[in-house]
């Protein structure tokens, strides 16, 4: 079975602008991946050219077997965009329905209700656009990028907006649909989110992978953080060395209060990876 | 579907409210104006080189008057309800979630054509109706045709919509409609330098208002429409030209019909071509 989105190395310039300078990635089915990486790194560009908005300069891009941007490859995906806006006068349900038809679903009014339900927005069915908040029109964008069962979810920044209860609601959104095995590119900001949910991490810089891994194999282990009556120190060493290195501490004739070792966070490798680079 | 959603759409937009007062507005200052010129028919000064009664000649007149006004109001509608189809709804991100979906590019831009002369055609043809309705009962003078010039301003009004759409994968909203405006002006400047070269009788600016004309080919069926409301009467020649606030018919036929549409047929093609290979 082909990979849900399979990018080889994929280049976009606009004019003398290089937004994406050969990027290799994969979602397998039902894998949740994390796209990070500094302002203007490329991450919207990558998606746009996955879901057909924008036209690649060089390289190819798959989904499910079939080329970006083609009616096949257009009916097996989900999208919410990083900017988007539905009409104002449109309820909640009438988005809803105009994307079944668009998306030629069947699901009818039970999807619909499904939907709604899944992105706490129940109570807004039929509630105008215009008359909602930023954040519950980001849920609303959720529910719209999953009318018709999309086998590839691509989602930019589909939190932005959102307060903590609204993130939380959306991340139990994606275990969930990771469950009944959708893939999702997941691009965010927010890196506690993306090593929370994500199975896959890519982190992105100037339109090139600077790293990749799951959140496990990128955050390493740092070091050991020793308390003693001299002060709080860290020392080189994983968990096997902490037993010598108290040892030491107390030949030594310090006393010794605490040890723990200490993996360093994603926003550790992030921060490594990115070298505090923004634009 | 889509079509549904534009129209929709349409009837929500203030434009449309403030298209319909200014035809409520014309059509009542335009059976005034028709009122009044019925109680001076007697004292009219038909030009001397026009060889009908003063009925005929004011009746085709107001007729043209009215046609223009007709395309006048009917291109503000096309113009608002498709300025923004593509780059101005990108930019406002109403675009992206409908693209995407697997209904495809072109369908969209067809739809959104449709959708727009879904409103302009039954317009400009109940507009135009009105108008030849209320000179009929005033004047009691009926064109000769009146279905053809009604139909060839919608299908000019229709060009103007291809056109407006074609520019909006271009440009933004507000550039857009200036530029389509100024295009709309540049089609009455055609009139106008044909009216200008007859009555200076200079060949080269009546060859240029032609050039024009064929230029802008709603302008040219607006002048073939012109030319319908008295086709049946011969020898009108000189009374022709005065026709149009804007100018005469001084080109017609179905040279001009056939060029308008392969005109559209061209716009049409060249807007499918450039918004399939648009970023978005
Ligand atoms: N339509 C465009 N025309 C020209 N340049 C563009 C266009 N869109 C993006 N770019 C450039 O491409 C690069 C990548 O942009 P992109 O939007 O993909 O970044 P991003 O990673 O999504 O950033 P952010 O975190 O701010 O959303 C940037 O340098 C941007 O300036
Ligand atoms: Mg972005």
């Amino acid at each position: 079975m082909p990979a849900a989105l399979a990018v080889r190395d994929l280049a976009k310039r606009y004019g003398a602008v290089t937004a994406l300078g050969g990027v290799d990635l994969e979602v397998v089915e039902g894998e949740l991946v994390g796209l990070l990486g500094p302002n203007g790194a490329g991450k919207s560009t990558l998606v746009k050219i996955a879901c057909g908005l924008v036209r690649q300069t060089a390289g190819t891009a798959e989904i499910c077997g079939a080329p970006a941007g083609s009616t096949a490859a257009r009916a097996r995906i989900g999208y919410l965009a990083e900017l988007f806006r539905f009409p104002g006068w449109m309820s909640a349900d009438e988005v809803l329905v105009l994307h079944q038809r668009l998306s030629g679903s069947s699901g009818g009014e039970r999807e619909r209700t499904d939907l709604l339900e899944l992105v706490a927005l129940r109570e807004a069915r039929g509630r105008r656009v215009e008359e909602m908040s930023k954040g519950m029109q980001q849920r609303l964008g959720v529910a719209q990028a999953l009318v018709g069962t999309p086998r590839l979810l691509l989602l930019d920044e589909p939190t932005s907006a959102l307060d903590p209860v609204g993130r939380r609601t959306v991340r139990t959104l994606l275990e969930e649909l990771r469950a009944r095995g959708i893939s999702v590119l997941l691009n965010s900001h927010l890196l506690s989110e993306i090593e929370l949910v994500c199975d896959h991490v890519v982190i992105l810089l100037g339109g090139k992978v600077v790293a990749a891994g799951t959140p496990d194999e990128l955050s390493r282990p740092r070091g050991i953080e020793l308390e003693t009556d001299r002060g709080t120190r860290m020392v080189e060493g994983t968990r096997e060395d902490v037993p010598r290195v108290v040892a030491d501490a107390v030949a030594a004739g310090e006393l010794v209060y605490g040890a723990r070792t200490r993996q360093s966070t994603l926003e550790d490798v992030y921060l490594e990876a990115v070298g505090g680079e923004t634009s | 579907m889509i079509v549904g959603y534009v129209l929709r759409e349409a009837l929500r937009r203030r434009v449309f409210a403030v298209v319909l007062l200014l035809t409520a507005v014309f059509l009542v200052l335009f059976w005034v104006a028709n009122h009044y010129v019925h109680g001076e028919l007697r004292t009219l000064q038909v030009p001397q080189d026009v060889p009908v009664d003063a009925r005929t000649f004011a009746s085709a007149f107001l007729g043209g008057l009215a046609l223009f006004a007709t395309m006048f109001l009917g291109v503000v509608l096309a113009v608002f309800l498709t300025l923004g189809a593509v780059r101005g709804d990108a930019e406002r991100g109403l675009l992206q979630p409908l693209v995407v979906r697997p209904v495809g590019r072109s369908t969209f831009l067809v739809a959104r054509f449709l959708g727009a002369v879904a409103v302009t055609a039954p317009y400009v043809i109940v507009v135009d109706l009105a108008a030849v309705v209320i000179t009929g009962l005033t004047m009691h003078w009926w064109p000769d045709r009146i279905a053809t010039p009604a139909v060839e301003v919608a299908c000019a009004v229709a060009i103007v919509t291809a056109l407006a759409l074609l520019g909006s994968i271009f440009l933004s909203s507000t550039a857009n409609g200036i530029a389509i405006f100024m295009l709309f002006g540049a089609g009455l400047v055609a009139g106008l330098l044909g009216t200008i070269g007859h009555v200076i009788g200079s060949t080269a600016i009546r060859h240029a208002s032609t050039v024009a004309a064929y230029l802008t080919p709603f302008e040219a069926l607006y002048q073939d429409a012109l030319r319908q409301l008295t086709s049946s009467t011969t020898g009108l020649t000189g009374f022709l030209l005065q026709l149009g606030p804007f100018g005469g018919a001084y080109v017609h036929g179905w040279p001009v019909r056939l060029w308008a549409a392969a005109f559209f047929v061209l716009v049409g093609v060249t807007a499918l071509l450039a918004f399939r290979r648009r970023d978005l």
